[in-house]
């Protein structure tokens, strides 16, 4: 092979070569260790110590598996259905010129750009039982039998913390949906009208049917996002009062880093990971049946 | 070039489009006042929580408390929880430091990224789908999958604690979305523009670099502003990789102050606003790069 030829066969892997492995070393090759670890006892400072499949039998009689398992159901069903609704409904409401739209639509889009923690800590003191700004509002309307310790209930304080990521998701579904509008042929919408249409009928089959590869995107980034679900517990509850609001990233990384379980964590993650992996397959033969079409 | 197909891209143009400005056309039935009305209302509501922390971190926590809540006239407006945040609280060390970690990332990830996304967009060899699939997998993964190796690894490599382990973790993160979008959107470059080059006897690199990049500024922009944003505040790493605060970025400095200031959340609410000063700044100025580069990368 003349040598010209070579290096020509050779380009594309010397553009590659930097970005694979960096992405091999600090991706790949973890995201397999953890696989390992998930089946060995370690504490963090001595050697792993092999225990097969021994910790994945623990996890399934822990309660607190159990509940964050349950937790992260709840944030799943919450985000499927919430943000998903309202950003497509905010979409279709907002996709035409009025006033100030830019405005109203950045205002919408807003939370996503504070951080988690930010957002956390301003929620935090909006739900503070003694003088945040939920409870008195509903003192002054009368409502103050509905005033309670929004993160210290049991039984609410999942629903309270999800609250806040469904307010953070909603415009970034909203800016998804707008872009998808933004590609709709109105005179679709047009031929619709004139073989007499109504507006919801113009709606529910043909704008609906056209969003539809957004939909399925965005449903399962949605999934996915839930599933990662940390920060907002993380500042706001920790998990608790009690574990019950422990979603299985949080409970990982108390297991791993407070308790010094790590083979353990290793194990929650890798029940994560698998959970995940449905949906990132998923996402991944949608993307490679559209790359199919070029 | 077909006349009439201009033509009517034309009147299209001027009829359909307003021009900008004049929209008061808008009102044309007291219906629509009111739904107007009503969106701004809903609109207000749905900031109230940002309005309120701008609120309490203007009043003192004892105002707040005197009147009853952050609902309320405030005796007067200071500007002390701020510097409370910034002094004692430490932010003047944290918030630098997410630069420091946030801009070497941002740089390395544009750069590796959309050098293997030339290779992917460009080129046909063996495995090219394969890394494909790998850059566009990995990105999707939940990090608890990746953190206790991490962990180690940062600790076997002596980064552990120092802004590298950062600056690298994130970089390896996100190489594999931006590869993604890069490639899709270099695809979309016709490829005589690159042909002609490689004619006049210029080497791949040269294409990349002269050719290239300068034509995927665009997608370059879109991916900067949302990039900056992701990493500058992303928590959960930098609670892993580090334990000396005078490194910690402005997220793990947040939840210190938490812990320092428990009893004093006009302190806390000051400091969380400062801390997304600079991500809403970037929202304000480049909206529109931040807006496409959500859409570019999370569809196609």
């Amino acid at each position: 092979m003349s040598r010209a030829k070579l290096t020509s066969q050779l380009t594309p892997y010397l553009f590659l070569i930097i970005p694979v492995l960096l992405f091999v070393i600090w991706i790949v090759g973890p995201m397999l260790c953890t696989f390992y670890y998930s089946m060995t006892r370690w504490d963090g400072f001595s050697a792993p110590e092999f225990i097969g499949f021994s910790n994945f039998g623990k996890l399934l009689k822990d309660p607190v598996f159990l509940i964050s398992l349950k937790n992260n159901l709840k944030w799943v069903i919450a985000f499927i259905t919430v943000p998903v609704a309202s950003g497509l409904g905010l979409a279709v409401a907002l996709n035409r010129e009025f006033p100030g739209e830019r405005y109203i639509k950045a205002a919408i889009f807003a939370p996503l750009v504070f951080s988690m923690v930010a957002t956390g800590l301003i929620w935090s003191w909006i739900y503070n039982p003694e003088y945040g700004l939920l409870n008195q509002v509903l003192t002054l309307i009368g409502l103050e039998q509905f005033a309670m310790g929004w993160l210290s209930n049991k039984d609410l304080v999942m629903w309270s913390i999800i609250f806040v990521a469904v307010w953070r998701q909603v415009g970034y579904v909203m800016v998804l949906y707008l872009a998808g509008l933004s590609g709709v042929d109105p005179t679709l919408l047009d031929a619709s009208k004139v073989d007499g249409c109504n507006r919801w009928q113009t709606f529910r089959n043909v704008t609906l049917p056209l969003l539809s590869p957004i939909t399925v995107v965005v449903v399962i980034v949605s999934v996915i996002d839930s599933l990662r679900a940390f920060d907002l517990v993380s500042v706001m509850t920790r998990g608790g009062p009690y574990n019950s609001s422990s979603v299985l990233a949080n409970f990982m990384y108390i297991e791993s880093f407070h308790n010094y379980k790590m083979g353990y964590g290793a194990a929650i993650a890798v029940v994560l990971f698998l959970i995940t992996l449905v949906f990132i397959i998923f996402y991944l033969t949608r993307v490679l049946q559209n790359e199919l079409e070029y | 070039m077909d006349r009439s197909i201009t033509t009517t891209n034309t009147i299209r143009m001027l009829f359909s489009k307003k021009p900008k400005g004049d929209k008061t056309g808008f009102f044309t039935s007291p219906k629509r006042v009111l739904a107007y009305i009503a969106l701004i209302l809903f609109t207000l509501l749905w900031i109230t929580p940002i309005l309120i922390a701008i609120g309490t971190s203007l009043r003192t926590y004892s105002d707040i408390l005197l009147q009853g809540g952050p609902f309320s006239m405030p005796a007067e407006l200071v500007l002390t929880n701020y510097r409370v945040a910034w002094e004692r609280g430490g932010l003047s060390h944290y918030l630098p430091n997410s630069f420091i970690i946030t801009i070497p990332a941002l740089f390395l990830t544009l750069f590796l990224s959309s050098l293997s996304a030339f290779a992917l967009a460009r080129f046909r060899f063996r495995g090219a789908r394969l890394i494909l699939v790998m850059f566009l997998a990995g990105n999707m993964l939940p990090p608890q999958v990746l953190m206790l190796p991490v962990f180690r690894l940062t600790d076997a490599l002596g980064l552990y604690d120092t802004y590298w382990a950062l600056i690298l973790f994130h970089t390896a993160f996100q190489l594999g979305f931006c590869t993604f979008v890069f490639r899709n959107y270099m695809r979309t470059i016709p490829n005589e523009m690159l042909e002609s080059a490689r004619i006049d006897g210029c080497g791949e690199f040269r294409i990349y670099w002269q050719i290239m990049l300068p034509l995927i500024l665009p997608a370059m922009a879109a991916l900067a502003t949302l990039e900056f944003t992701w990493i500058f505040n992303n928590y959960l790493w930098a609670i892993i990789l580090l334990r000396s605060d005078s490194l910690k970025p402005i997220t793990a400095g947040l939840a210190v102050l938490q812990g320092q200031y428990v009893t004093d959340w006009s302190v806390i609410i000051a400091g969380a606003l400062m801390a997304s000063i600079p991500t809403l700044l970037v929202f304000v100025f480049l909206q529109r790069y931040f807006l496409s580069g959500l859409t570019l990368g999370s569809y196609k």
